[in-house]
């Protein structure tokens, strides 16, 4: 650890800030399963609320992103913390079968479920097998 | 009760988080201080998060998808227990590729500063968060000292 001896100022602080959070970033548990239809992302945010959420989709990618906003005092001093950024992101490979113009997503309690169908041409048909 | 409501999160706190985190790193993942008699492994479920004013300790479980109103929580003294049951729910037609979600029972015990008043908790759930403010007693509290 190195000692600054010069003044900080507000904007090297700020600097200093944003290097930190970039570095520190949240990689909350996922449920991934796909169906017939369907693969469903049910990612856990809690503390994001649904304007703080990003959910970004294109050919290539799915990046889920969002910031925890929660009440609290001013001055408050940490006793104890597991998680210790307020930023989430994960970022999942997306492969072509998959329609990205259709991805719906849902948030409730924190919880955010997205779901992308798979092209039409895609979805597994059960074959039946005809024993004579 | 005085609630403030914060729209962006108070940086300085996190900023506080990540220092203890990196104090803790500089020892191989271990806690400088000797580990609390009731503390768990970390990745335990849920996370949880305390910080202190002069007045008041809140508790913050980052736990998603719960249904509340079927949480257990207990405070003995200054022992705080959060205890609780989050099923998920399997679909049965689909084929799993990651399952890394908290699936069971979960208990978690949190020893909180001596002096909170455990007769004024109050404990709210939202947006997957369950926020617990514990009042600290009138005697704890710093008092400013004139020097005559």
């Amino acid at each position: 650890m190195t000692t600054n001896q010069g003044v900080a100022t507000p904007e090297s602080a700020a600097v200093e800030k944003k290097a930190r959070e970039r570095e520190t970033v949240l990689i909350p548990a996922v449920d991934i399963f796909e169906d017939a239809h369907q693969i469903t992302v049910k990612a856990e945010r809690p503390g994001v609320s649904k304007d703080k959420l990003i959910v970004q989709a294109d050919r290539n990618g799915l990046v889920i992103e969002g910031d925890m906003e929660i009440d609290m005092p001013a001055g408050m001093t940490a006793l104890y913390a597991d998680l210790q950024s307020t930023r989430y992101r994960r970022s999942f490979v997306l492969s072509g079968e998959l329609e990205t113009e259709r991805i719906e997503a849902s948030l409730k309690d924190g919880l955010l479920t997205v779901r992308i169908p798979k092209r039409v041409e895609f979805r597994t048909r059960k074959i039946k097998v005809n024993v004579p | 009760m005085f609630e403030s409501y914060f729209g962006s999160f108070d940086a300085d706190l996190f900023d506080q988080f990540r220092r203890l985190e990196s104090e803790m790193g500089q020892l191989f993942g271990h806690s400088p201080w000797p580990a609390g008699i009731r503390s768990v492994q970390r990745g335990t479920f849920p996370p949880i998060n305390v910080g202190a004013t002069p007045d008041r300790v809140e508790v913050y479980l980052f736990a998603a998808g719960l249904d509340a109103r079927k949480l257990d929580l207990s405070i003995q003294q200054n022992l705080l227990s959060v205890s609780g049951d989050r099923k998920i729910e399997s679909n049965e037609n689909a084929e799993y590729y990651r399952r890394e979600r908290y699936d069971g029972d979960f208990r978690r015990v949190i020893t909180l500063p001596d002096d909170v008043d455990p007769e004024r908790v109050e404990a709210r759930y939202r947006d997957g968060v369950l926020q617990i403010t514990i009042q600290r007693r009138e005697a704890a509290r710093p008092r400013q000292i004139s020097v005559s």
